[in-house]
């Protein structure tokens, strides 16, 4: 049942030193995601979430342990892209320019062509092509995200990393962005790993769920969610889930849970 | 619209009065005086400027002079700018070359351009070259800090993204880095434009120089013609103002993203 692999992550750790004090964020995080998975990773808010996430991304260096299946500049394996929560365009290119960044780029360069047919492809699939030559800051909030998305997809990732993307917009269009996630994910194929905070999003578009530990942070479960989509908020089977994750994000039952007369939802 | 450019007009109305005031000012004191050596009247040195094309004191006329001026001020400034900018980049992108240059830099800068006239006369000799050091001394500066500013206010963000689609050291620079701090490169280059232009009306009071603004200021000086050193001026400060407008309206143009994100 499961499919090919498509990256491993095995005891990661890294530590945090500034100023003499050393702080440890990761304390050996291992798992695996498969091919076409959506995979969320959750915790504790200050967990590390995102310190792993972009440790797989390759914007850190782990201290130890290992990423496999990531390719780097010009190395084989799958090839990763990143949003990050705060969108990050540039704000001199037009959305247009943005999304054709990385293929413009050495590294990943491509016929004008074949750019160009890249680009129109992609202002469809996130239906932003009246916005095509608007600058960025005349963009809601949710569009500014979905130009990150195009952005990352652009360069065709096996892997699409999610840094909390969704954190920052309002609820209606979170759940279109979500939608839209899920869309990609069956149209492109493409396997997204993606750090939440919100329970919520993590059971309506994972096929699983990671729960990292409080710092040090280890894997302190993996959840697996097998709804079919698209996935109703009050499916008891989804609202299950979603206790769940809450509880254990909080720090397990019996731990902050019991102190504000939290239910222990029955397992 | 209406509304935005009656504002404007009331705007310049108010700058418009004081200017007219002061111009009314110096007329009556001219009048009261009525001493050419001293103050010459608003109507002898409007006949210079409104007659440009004319020998100015049997010499070039006032556009010639002017027009040498401009060429050794834009000549200058682009010199500045054609090293400023780079090095401005390097510095602000590495904390080494910071490291190495910055004290330097901040000994340097504040020494004002034409204390560096006898050395330059002394390496260059007298005349054109002379001058262009100054002015590029003089405008080398303020685009140089400008653009290291620019540099630093550089979302950290921003170069993650070149990072994560594997750009090159030299494509983060060229993609990321100068792009975003270019509106910071354009207000060096704005302040620096003035500066410069203040450079060579200085440069060219020296002796030895035969033509320009400055010559001519000079020279009218020399034989007591205040009403072309008013023209002089004159012409000066509506260039100067004129370079001003032109460097907010391409700020307005290509960096009305600045801030907004």
């Amino acid at each position: 049942m499961m499919a090919e692999q498509i990256l491993l992550v095995s005891g990661v750790q890294k530590t945090f030193h500034s100023e003499g004090k050393s702080c440890q964020a990761l304390a050996g995080v291992s798992f695996a995601v498969a091919a076409r998975e959506v995979v969320c990773i959750m915790g504790p808010s200050g967990c590390g979430k995102s310190t792993l996430l972009r440790i797989i991304g390759g914007l850190d260096c782990a201290d130890a342990g290992s990423i496999h299946g990531i390719s780097g500049r010009g190395g084989d394996g799958v090839s990763a892209a990143m949003v990050f929560q705060d969108h990050a365009l540039f704000p001199w290119l037009s959305v247009e320019e943005n999304i054709t960044y990385g293929l413009r780029l050495s590294a990943q360069k491509e016929s004008k062509e074949e750019t160009q047919r890249r680009t129109a492809e992609l202002l469809s699939l996130t239906h932003l092509d009246s916005f095509a030559r608007s600058p960025p800051h005349e963009l809601s909030g949710g569009m500014k995200q979905r130009v990150a998305v195009a952005r990352a997809l652009a360069i065709r990732p096996s892997l699409l990393l999610m840094d909390e993307p969704f954190s920052a917009l309002d609820t209606f269009t979170r759940k279109e962005l979500e939608d839209e996630i899920l869309r990609i994910r069956q149209e492109l194929k493409t396997t997204i790993l993606m750090v939440t905070h919100n329970p919520e999003e993590a059971v309506y578009v994972a096929d699983r769920i990671i729960i990292l530990s409080e710092r040090p942070a280890v894997v302190s479960e993996i959840i697996p969610v097998s709804i079919p989509h698209p996935r109703s908020p009050t499916n008891p089977e989804c609202i299950r889930i979603r206790e769940l994750v809450t509880l254990k994000c909080r720090g397990g039952p019996g731990l902050i849970g019991d102190e504000v007369g939290y239910q222990t939802p029955v397992l | 619209m209406v509304l935005i450019s009656r504002q404007k007009v009331r705007e310049y109305g108010k700058g418009l009065i004081v200017i007219v005031l002061l111009l009314v000012a110096w007329e009556c004191a001219a009048l009261v005086i009525d001493n050419n050596y001293i103050l010459p009247s608003l109507t002898e040195i409007a006949d210079v400027l409104f007659h440009p094309a004319q020998p100015v004191l049997g010499g070039e006329s006032l556009i010639a002079n002017t027009m040498v001026s401009l060429k050794e001020v834009l000549t200058g400034f682009f010199c500045a700018a054609a090293l400023a900018i780079p090095l401005g980049l390097i510095i602000g992108w590495s904390y080494e070359v910071q490291a190495y240059l910055n004290p330097a830099i901040q000994i340097l800068r504040p020494i004002p351009p034409i204390a560096w006239m006898p050395f330059a006369i002394a390496w260059f000799g007298i005349g054109i070259n002379s001058i262009l050091f100054i002015i590029a001394l003089g405008a080398f500066f303020p685009i140089l800090i400008n653009t290291v500013d620019g540099v630093k206010g550089i979302r950290v963000r921003w170069i993650e993204v070149a990072e994560m689609f594997h750009a090159t050291t030299f494509e983060k620079l060229q993609t990321v880095v100068f792009p975003g701090a270019l509106p910071r490169i354009w207000t060096g280059l704005r302040v620096s434009f003035a500066i410069a232009w203040m450079c060579v009306v200085a440069a060219e009071m020296l002796p030895g120089t035969t033509a320009g603004l400055g010559f001519i200021i000079m020279y009218a000086y020399n034989l007591g013609q205040l009403d072309v050193i008013g023209a002089g001026m004159v012409v000066i400060g509506i260039i100067g103002l004129g370079a001003d407008m032109l460097f907010r309206a391409g700020q307005a143009r290509f960096f009305s993203w600045e801030g907004k994100e």
